[in-house]
């Protein structure tokens, strides 16, 4: 085994990703959640004295910011005053911004003064069914409750001011096999089709308009008032003053019809929400390269798979060596390292956050945790496959068991080791564009944001390049197999 | 001289050798014969220190094992292992410099060692730059004890040399063989369970069977003055072609 070709890669990766003191804004995965992150991001650019920003768009749902926020990991996000006092106080009773900003303080959170307008949930159907079924108030659909399909987001499905509460308010009574859970911006495509006629929306959504639904009135007053504000973590707020106040100046100055527009520039006019930020401001976009950013999300990437791919290496074959050495550690280590790689990625990765909290540090220990299977149970068959007689053989010639295991055992498992390494490899670099979705960047970034704008375009600017690197790491085990396989092995 | 006394092994419970005694005289060559479950596999590995006896002590010119470390009780005993043994992502001349690298010789010690070894097999320096899978099976054997002689051990111990071998090649290799021997004048002890081929190298042969040696002697003294009726019924079931007499 020639292990030092690997751990340069790895250091090469680790020299270039450097980290450095930045403000970092974050937001959440919807287009109304990418456009206020960059006009987060671009009014603190441009604040005085200047400052570094690194964006973090597209993180998730709240929890996730929440807990970024609470761990560091990112200054600002934008979010609705409703989602607070429920989602993140669990108390639906604190109507005004006064009360939810004095119990945010007291954990570290400073919140500004609503942006100027409200984005509640609705429910929403098409113009032609509401005609049909004389729709005009939630109410009014409890006539259709055996027959009606909904196409849900899974976080109105979740939350308590969403779908349940609602259910109850009202006395839905739908039936439960006709109330789908989806990915919310396909609860358009779906409804258009026809495939359900009641989907969740929030008011300031551009596609209202655009797949002509119709928004039935909350009779009951039951959705909560979601006025948007931005939410900082006070150390921001303290170390930055000027850049906070550069963001209160949105106070009151983003009408709803403000917000529908620029939600429609991105959504329906499939502009970047740099350029549309940018000329809602009055300035000139100074985005990134498609190629520059590439560049830095191949060195993200590389960074993620380079370390997992380091760590499989420095624990996974010394672990498969003790497996097959001792049959009974084996087994635990085995069971172990088999139950890990069951665990969907993305629980996974809600599970690590707790630990590790938001950005690289979980994307590192799910990766981590997923390559070491395929190298510690390679190396495991690798030595068991091996003939007895040269083991023995080896020790009759008196070798002592590391010089066995150095010159015998490890060069006649070589091939299987470097099937596991490659597998590992290739696995982390699909894997790691899940990384996304906790803020650690790489190519999964343009796909998650790609796929929330419904954006075919972006997702191919994270997706061939991770295509790309996976070939690429193809070859290279290719010509790798060559250098590190004894010949002798190979011919055979 | 290579010394077994009092040599017994049980496992489980079921002894597998019972106070085997085998003496070779320094220089001599002696061959252990016994078919399969006789024991004689067992014993090679006791002579190996691959496993410990229960009872009993091995020796090499007077010296017990326990006298020796592992790798120092590894130089004296130059092992043969059955179909030679190479390791197959070693090339052969790996092979045979593996444990003399290991000890730290220097490049032209192991060239000058090379040189006289080849001679001494009759093989091409050529051959030394191939893979196992690249050589036939009379030049693996020939490899294998290069690299057993290597060290220059006091006592060569060769598993079944034959075993894998044609008729043809292993008749060349059996008169080669026992001109090596004779050059190298070293103790050697075959194991094997083909006795034409046992009476062939050895001057004087030792028939295990279920453990116990039943008889040590020459072929003549086997054949003449059998210690057991199952030498007799061994030597009588070794396969031999009718002669013409018989076809006729």
């Amino acid at each position: 085994m020639k292990p030092l070709a690997c751990l340069s890669l790895v250091c090469l990766a680790l020299l270039s990703s450097t980290a450095m003191a930045a403000v970092v804004v974050g937001s959440k995965i919807f287009t109304e959640g990418y456009v206020l992150g960059e006009l987060a991001a671009q009014t603190i650019e441009s604040a005085k004295p200047p400052v570094a920003v690194v964006r973090k768009l597209g993180m998730g749902s709240t929890g996730i910011l929440f807990q970024a926020l609470n761990s560091g990991a990112i200054d600002v996000y934008s979010d609705y005053t409703g989602t607070l006092a429920e989602a993140i106080l669990k108390n639906p009773n604190l109507k005004s911004v006064t009360e939810i900003r004095a119990a945010l303080l007291k954990t570290g959170i400073v919140i500004s003064a609503p942006l100027g307008f409200d984005n509640t949930y609705a429910l929403a159907v098409r113009e032609d069914f509401a005609q049909r079924n004389g729709l005009r108030t939630i109410s009014d659909l409890i006539r259709l409750r055996d027959s009606l399909r909904t196409g849900f987001s899974y976080e109105f499905m979740d939350r308590q001011d969403g779908y349940p509460g609602l259910a109850q308010r009202y006395r839905l009574g739908l039936d439960p096999a006709h109330v789908n859970r989806m990915e919310h911006s396909l609860t358009y495509q779906a409804i258009a089709q026809g495939a359900v006629d009641v989907i969740d929306v929030y008011s300031t959504d551009a596609k209202i308009r655009e797949f002509k639904l119709r928004v039935l009135t909350d009779n009951l007053g039951y959705f909560p008032s979601y006025q948007a504000v931005w939410v900082a973590r006070a150390a921001f707020v303290a170390q930055h003053p000027a850049q906070w106040q550069a963001l209160r100046g949105w106070e009151n100055h983003l009408s709803q019809s403000t917000m529908q527009d620029l939600n429609a520039q991105v959504d329906l006019d499939k502009r970047s929400v740099a350029q549309v930020i940018s000329g809602f401001r009055g300035t000139s976009a100074t985005t990134d390269t498609i190629a520059a950013q590439i560049g830095r999300r191949t060195l993200e990437h590389l960074w993620l798979v380079g370390v997992s791919l380091a760590f499989s290496l420095l624990v996974g074959v010394p672990l498969g060596i003790v497996a097959a050495r001792r049959p009974r550690a084996g087994q635990i280590i085995l069971t172990f390292s088999a139950i890990t790689q069951t665990v969907p990625s993305l629980a996974l990765l809600c599970f690590l956050i707790p630990v590790f909290g938001v950005g690289t540090k979980p994307a590192l220990a799910a990766l981590c945790l997923y390559s070491l299977l395929p190298v510690v149970l390679n190396t495991f068959t690798g030595l068991r496959s091996i003939d007895p007689k040269h083991v023995e053989n080896a020790r009759a010639f008196g070798l002592t068991p590391r010089q066995i295991l150095v010159r015998i055992e490890l060069p006649l498992a070589s091939s299987a080791l470097l099937t596991g390494i490659r597998t590992a490899t290739i696995v982390s670099i699909g894997t790691a564009t899940l990384a996304a979705l906790v803020g650690a960047g790489g190519y999964g970034v343009p796909i998650v944001s790609g796929l929330s704008l419904n954006d075919v375009p972006t997702i191919l600017t994270g997706a061939i390049p991770a295509a790309l690197m996976a070939w690429a790491a193809h070859l290279g085990f290719n010509a790798l197999g060559r250098v590190v396989i004894p010949a002798g092995l190979r011919a055979t | 001289m290579l010394v077994l006394e009092h040599i017994s092994k049980s496992f489980d419970g079921k002894p597998v050798l019972t106070d085997v005694g085998l003496v070779v005289p320094k220089g001599a060559t002696r061959a252990l014969i016994g078919s399969s479950g006789s024991g004689k596999t067992t014993l090679l590995r006791i002579t190996l220190r691959l496993i410990v006896p229960d009872q009993g002590s091995v020796r090499i010119n007077d010296q017990p094992l326990s006298a020796f470390g592992p790798e120092a009780w590894a130089d004296q005993i130059g092992y043969v292992p059955q179909d030679g043994g190479l390791f197959p992502h070693l090339t052969a001349e790996q092979n045979v410099t593996l444990v003399p690298r290991l000890r730290g010789w220097p490049p032209h010690q192991l060239r000058a060692r090379i040189t006289q070894l080849l001679q001494l097999v009759a093989l091409e320096a050529e051959l030394l730059r191939r893979f196992p899978h690249e050589l036939s099976g009379g030049q693996k054997q020939r490899i294998a004890i290069m690299r057993a002689a290597m060290m220059d051990p006091a006592v060569m111990l060769l598993d079944e040399p034959m075993a894998a071998l044609d008729p043809l090649i292993r008749s060349t290799l059996q008169q080669d063989l026992r001109a090596i021997f004779q050059r190298l004048g070293k103790t050697v002890l075959i194991v094997t369970h083909d006795l034409g081929e046992a009476v062939f190298l050895a001057e004087e042969v030792t028939l295990l069977h279920a453990g116990k040696v039943l008889q040590t002697g020459s072929y003549r003294d086997l054949l003449l003055a059998p210690a057991d009726p199952f030498v007799t019924s061994f030597i009588n079931a070794q396969r031999t072609l009718p002669d013409v007499a018989q076809l006729r």
